[in-house]
C-alpha cells in the first residue's frame, strides 16, 4: 500500500464512510486516466466533502483529478502526477429548477441525459450536446469545454452558465455569477473554469439558463465534390436570413464512418446518382413550425446547386444529428492510434484549413476524417490503421502546426484513443497571455493540488 | 492632456451619481501611448482610470482616488470590418452606434445596444459588460467579444482571446469583460457582428393594472418565447416621457410594454401573434403594432429617454440596477408600490422586463433632509428585496463606486478574496481604478446614495 493510499484511507474514511475511498486495484482500473491510475478514488457527497478533501491534499501534498463519467479519458489533457481521483458522481442533485424562469442549478455529478429527462418534462433543454452524450455529466461537459452541433444557434456554455460554485485549491467553496440571467456583480470567475479540465478548482453547482426544447427538427444533407464547394454552402447561409440549429461539413470518410447508411438511403431516394465515394457532406438542421419550416424547407436547397439536397424528415433528422454529434467517439473507435486535433479558424479559413489538414494526412499515408462546424472549429482525426506509426503521425500533427503559427487561429490535439501511449508533440505558441494565464492556476490553486494542467500543451 | 481645475470639472461626472475629480486627464492616441503613460503611472505610484465617453452609470471611470484619467476619445478608429466573417476590429474610443452604422451597408450591426448608444463607447461596454434592451435575445457584451488587446499595469500588452473561436488555454477575454476597469487598459476590441433581421415588429401593449403588465412578462418567459425586447414603463413614467418626448403614449395607462420580435419573416409573425395573444390574456387594454420604421422609432426614443424625462420633473433622483427572476416581476413591482406608499415618494419603474433587470427610479428633493432619508431607505429595500428574490444588484450598470458596499450582501469573503486574487493577477499593486466593487470598509452592507444634481439627464 503506497504513502497516498494509506493516508487517505486512515483520514479520509472517518468523514466520507470507508465505502466512499477505493483502494482495490480492481476498482481503480475504471480510473486509469492519460495511462495511469490513481492510488485511491475518493467519492465525496457533497460540497463540504470536497472542501474537505482538499484541504486535506493540500496538507498532505497529494494531488487531485476530479472525475465524473470519466468519458473524457481519451481526451488529450497534459497531466502532473496524481495521487487520487475525485469522483464526483454522487454529487448529482437538481438543486433548483424554475421552468417558469428558465432557470437551472444543478450539481456536477448528475449525468447530462438524466438531467434532459427532467428538463424536457417541463417542454425545455440545455443546448449541451458533449460526445458520449449518454453517459457524460453535466461536471464533466462544462469543466471540459466541449463543444456540440448546436453551437451554431445556442453558442457554448459561457453564454448561458448564469453562476458557478467551485471548491479553489485552498479547499474554499466559492461562487461567482448568479441565478439570474443578467448580472454584472462581480467579475465572472466561472469563465474560467469552463474547459479548464478541473485545473483551477473542483465545480461543484452550475447555474444554467435554459431553453425552450426544439420541435419538429428537420435536416437537410447536401454533398458536394470538394471541401471548397461545401464550404461555400456555408457561407451562403451565413449570409442568408436563415438561423439554422446546427451546421456541420463532413470530409468524405467522416461522412462514410457517420452518415454512410443513413445518407444512401436519403440520396438514393431523392437524388439521381444517389450518394458516391468521395463525397463531402454538408449536414444543416433547422426547425419550427408551420411555415418557418416550409421556408427553410424552400430556401436551404436554393443555397445548394440544384438536385444537391435531400430533405430529412424528423426521425431521420435527429439520427443523422446524434451521430454527428458523436463524431469523435466514433472516429477514436475507428483506428487504435487515433489523434483528434482541434483547429480553430475564421469561417474564411475552414476550406483551407481542410486542405492543410487533407495534405498533410495523405503525405504520410495516414487515413483521415474530419468535421468542421460552421462556426469554424474542426476536428481533424488522424486514424492510423495500426499503432506504431507514431512518428508518421507526429510528423503531420507537427506540419498541422506550422500550418497556422498566428495567434488568430489555434490547433491543439484534442483526443487521442492511446492516452497511455507515447507522448505527442508539443505546440509552439505566440500567445503573450500565457503567463496571465498560469498566474491565474496559481490564484485558484496556489499548492497545485489538482494535477490537471493544460497550460503544459505548449511551449 | 488637461489638467486646468475648469477643465478637471467636466471629468468629475459620469453618468452616476458620483464626483471624484481627477488630477489630470490625458489623451492617448495609439497603444503605443497608453504604454508610456501606464509606465509613468506605475513608476510614480499614481492611480490610473480608464475613460470613454462617461456615459457609466456606476462611477466606473471616476477617479475615486485621484490621479490620471486617460480618455480614450482620440482612439476612435474602426480597425478592421471583416464582412465575411462578421467580425470588426475597433479601438475602444469607437462609438457603439458608429460601429453599427458603418457595416449597416453589410446587412450586419453590432448587438449590444446600451440606452447611451449614441454615446457611449465600445471600450466602456467591455469594461462594464454593458446591456441593454435588445441583450434579452442577443446576449450581453460579453457574448458579443471574441479579443482584446490590453495594456497591464506593469506596461505589458497582452493579446487575449482570438477573432476565432474557442481559443485555447482559461477564458481570459471572458473574465476580462466586465472587469470595470480594474485590470488593465482595452486599447482594441475584436466584436462579433450580427447579421440584422429581416423582419421586425413592435408591440405596444397598455394596461389598466400594472399586474396584469408584469403577469404577462412572466407569462411569454415561462412560455419560452425570448422577444428581441420586452421592455416596461409604468404610469408614472409614461407621463413624464410623453410630456418630453411625445411618443403617442397613452396619459391614464397604469404600465405599457414594449415589446418585439425580430428574425425570419414567418418567425416574427407566429411570434407576434403569440406575444399579443398573452397580452390579452393578461387584459391589456389594446396592443398596437408600430406600423413602419418611424412610428417603432418614436416609441424607443420615449423607452431610451425615459431618464432624461425623470431629470426634467424631479429636484433629484436615483436609479437601481438590481436584478429578479422573472416569474418575482409581480410580487417585486407590487412591493416597489408599497414601499413608495410607506414612504411617500414616487418611485418610477422603467426597466428590460424579459431580463427581470430593474431600474426603479426613486424620485426625492434633495433639500429636503428626512426626504433624502426616506430614499435612501426605500432604495436599501428595494435592493434587499431583490436579494431576497435570489437576485442581483446590479443587471448592467456596474458595481463600480456605487455599490461595491452592496457586495457583502451577494457574495462571501471567500467569494470576494478570489475575486482579489484574479484582479491581483492583472492589477498586482492596485494602480487601476483603485477603490472601485470592493467594499473598501469590511462586513458593511449599507446603501450609499447621493443626489442626483437637478436636471442632470442619464439613460439605462
Amino acid at each position: 500500500m503506497s504513502r497516498a493510499t494509506s493516508v487517505i484511507s486512515e483520514n479520509l474514511a472517518a468523514v466520507l464512510g470507508s465505502g466512499q475511498i477505493l483502494t482495490n486495484p480492481d476498482q481503480l482500473r475504471g480510473y486509469l486516466i492519460g495511462g495511469k491510475t490513481p492510488q485511491a478514488a475518493i467519492r465525496p457527497g457533497s460540497d463540504q466533502e470536497v472542501a474537505e478533501i482538499v484541504r486535506f491534499a493540500r496538507s498532505e501534498k497529494l494531488t487531485l483529478v476530479p472525475t465524473g463519467a470519466r468519458t473524457k479519458r481519451n481526451m488529450h489533457i497534459p497531466m502532473n502526477e496524481f495521487d487520487a481521483a475525485l469522483d464526483m458522481v454522487r454529487i448529482d442533485r437538481v438543486v433548483a429548477y424554475d421552468p417558469a424562469d428558465l432557470t437551472l442549478s444543478v450539481e456536477p455529478g448528475l449525468r447530462l441525459s438524466r438531467l434532459q429527462g427532467v428538463l424536457a418534462e417541463h417542454g425545455q433543454f440545455l443546448p449541451l450536446g458533449p460526445p458520449f452524450a449518454d453517459r457524460a455529466t453535466v461536471g464533466g461537459t462544462i469543466a471540459s469545454g466541449v463543444d456540440s452541433p448546436l453551437r451554431q444557434f445556442y453558442g457554448t456554455a459561457r453564454d448561458y452558465v448564469l453562476g458557478m460554485e467551485f471548491v479553489t485549491g485552498d479547499g474554499r467553496v466559492v461562487k461567482s455569477g448568479g441565478r439570474v440571467v443578467k448580472n454584472v456583480s462581480g467579475y465572472d470567475l466561472h469563465k474560467l473554469l469552463i474547459g479548464s479540465f478541473g485545473s483551477l478548482g473542483v465545480i461543484t453547482k452550475v447555474n444554467f439558463r435554459t431553453f425552450p426544447v426544439v420541435t419538429s427538427m428537420r435536416a437537410f444533407i447536401a454533398l458536394f465534390d470538394s471541401a471548397q464547394d461545401a464550404v461555400e454552402m456555408r457561407h451562403r447561409i451565413a449570409q442568408s436570413p436563415l438561423r439554422p440549429l446546427t451546421l456541420e461539413i463532413l470530409s468524405p470518410y467522416a461522412g462514410e464512418l457517420c452518415l454512410g447508411d443513413l445518407a444512401r438511403d436519403a440520396m438514393d431516394a431523392k437524388l439521381p446518382g444517389g450518394l458516391s465515394q468521395g463525397h463531402w457532406t454538408l449536414l444543416v438542421c433547422f426547425a419550427g413550425t408551420g411555415r418557418v419550416l416550409e421556408r427553410y424547407e424552400r430556401d436551404i436547397p436554393l443555397l445548394a446547386r440544384p438536385g444537391q439536397a435531400a430533405l430529412l424528415e424528423e426521425k431521420t433528422a435527429s439520427v443523422a444529428l446524434a451521430r454527428v454529434q458523436e463524431f469523435l467517439p466514433i472516429a477514436l473507435e475507428s483506428s487504435p492510434g487515433a489523434v483528434i486535433l482541434r483547429i480553430s479558424v475564421l469561417p474564411s479559413e475552414i476550406a483551407r484549413a481542410l486542405d492543410d489538414g487533407a495534405l498533410a494526412a495523405t503525405r504520410e499515408e495516414i487515413p483521415w476524417a474530419a468535421m468542421a462546424r460552421g462556426v469554424g472549429v474542426i476536428y481533424f482525426a488522424l486514424l492510423p490503421t495500426a499503432l506504431g506509426g507514431r512518428s508518421r503521425v507526429d510528423r503531420a500533427v507537427d506540419t498541422l502546426f506550422e500550418a497556422f503559427p498566428s495567434g488568430r487561429e489555434s490547433v491543439t490535439i484534442a483526443w487521442r484513443a492511446d492516452p497511455g501511449g507515447e507522448s505527442l508533440p508539443l505546440r509552439k505558441t505566440s500567445r503573450n497571455d500565457l503567463e496571465q494565464m498560469r498566474k491565474i492556476k496559481h490564484a485558484f490553486d496556489p499548492s497545485r493540488v489538482f494535477a490537471p494542467d493544460p497550460l503544459a500543451a505548449w511551449i | 492632456m488637461l489638467s486646468q481645475p475648469e477643465d478637471l470639472l467636466l471629468y468629475e461626472y459620469d453618468g452616476s451619481v458620483e464626483v471624484a475629480r481627477p488630477d489630470c486627464v490625458v489623451f492617448p492616441g495609439s497603444t503605443a501611448d497608453v504604454v508610456e503613460v501606464v509606465r509613468l503611472a506605475a513608476q510614480h505610484h499614481v492611480p490610473l482610470v480608464g475613460r470613454g465617453a462617461g456615459t457609466g452609470l456606476s462611477g466606473g471611470a471616476l477617479a475615486r482616488e485621484g490621479g490620471i484619467v486617460t480618455s480614450f476619445a482620440r482612439m476612435n478608429r474602426i480597425l478592421e470590418i471583416d464582412v465575411e466573417n462578421q467580425r470588426a476590429t475597433v479601438q475602444p474610443g469607437v462609438v457603439n452606434a458608429d460601429l453599427s452604422l458603418a457595416v449597416q451597408h453589410t446587412g450586419l450591426h453590432f448587438a449590444p445596444d446600451p440606452s447611451s448608444q449614441k454615446a457611449c463607447t465600445i471600450g466602456g461596454n467591455v469594461s462594464e459588460n454593458s446591456g441593454g434592451p435588445h441583450t434579452l435575445a442577443y446576449g450581453v457584451t460579453t457574448n458579443h467579444v471574441l479579443a482584446l488587446e490590453v495594456v497591464l499595469p506593469t506596461g505589458e500588452t497582452v493579446r487575449l482571446g482570438s477573432a476565432a473561436v474557442d481559443p485555447p488555454g482559461y477564458d481570459l477575454t471572458g473574465v476580462f469583460v466586465g472587469s470595470e476597469g480594474t485590470f488593465g487598459l482595452v486599447t482594441e476590441i475584436t466584436v462579433r457582428l450580427v447579421r440584422l433581421p429581416e423582419a421586425v415588429e413592435t408591440l405596444l401593449a397598455v394596461y389598466d393594472l400594472v399586474d396584469d403588465a408584469t403577469q404577462t412578462v412572466a407569462e411569454i418567459t415561462a412560455r419560452g418565447i425570448t422577444p428581441a425586447a420586452c421592455e416596461m414603463m409604468d404610469g408614472w413614467t409614461i407621463r413624464a416621457v410623453e410630456d418630453y418626448v411625445h411618443a403617442g403614449f397613452p396619459l391614464d395607462a397604469a404600465a405599457v410594454l414594449l415589446i418585439e420580435v425580430d428574425g425570419l419573416s414567418e418567425v416574427v409573425e407566429k411570434e407576434a401573434e403569440a406575444v399579443a395573444q398573452v397580452c390579452t390574456l393578461h387584459h391589456a387594454r389594446s396592443v398596437r403594432v408600430a406600423r413602419d420604421t418611424a412610428e417603432r422609432d418614436l416609441l424607443w426614443k420615449g423607452r431610451k429617454n425615459a431618464f432624461g424625462a425623470a431629470g426634467r420633473v424631479s429636484p433629484s433622483y436615483y436609479t437601481q440596477d438590481g436584478v429578479i427572476p422573472r416569474t418575482k416581476l409581480p410580487a417585486t413591482l407590487r412591493h416597489i408600490g408599497e414601499i413608495s406608499r410607506k414612504y411617500n415618494l414616487a418611485i418610477g419603474n422603467v426597466f428590460h422586463a424579459g431580463d427581470g433587470n430593474l431600474h426603479p427610479i426613486i424620485l426625492f428633493d434633495q433639500r429636503n433632509k428626512q426626504q433624502f432619508r426616506d430614499a435612501v431607505s426605500a432604495a436599501d429595500e428595494i435592493i434587499e428585496f431583490c436579494i431576497a428574490a435570489g437576485g442581483s444588484i446590479t443587471g448592467e450598470h456596474g458595481v463600480g463606486m456605487e455599490k461595491d458596499r452592496l457586495m457583502p450582501l451577494l457574495f462571501s469573503e471567500a467569494d470576494l478574496d478570489l475575486m482579489k486574487r484574479v484582479r491581483g493577477v492583472f492589477n498586482p499593486m492596485g494602480l487601476l481604478n483603485p477603490g472601485k466593487i470592493f467594499p473598501t470598509s469590511k462586513g458593511c452592507g449599507e446603501i450609499y446614495v447621493r443626489p442626483q444634481p437637478a436636471g442632470a439627464v442619464r439613460s439605462a
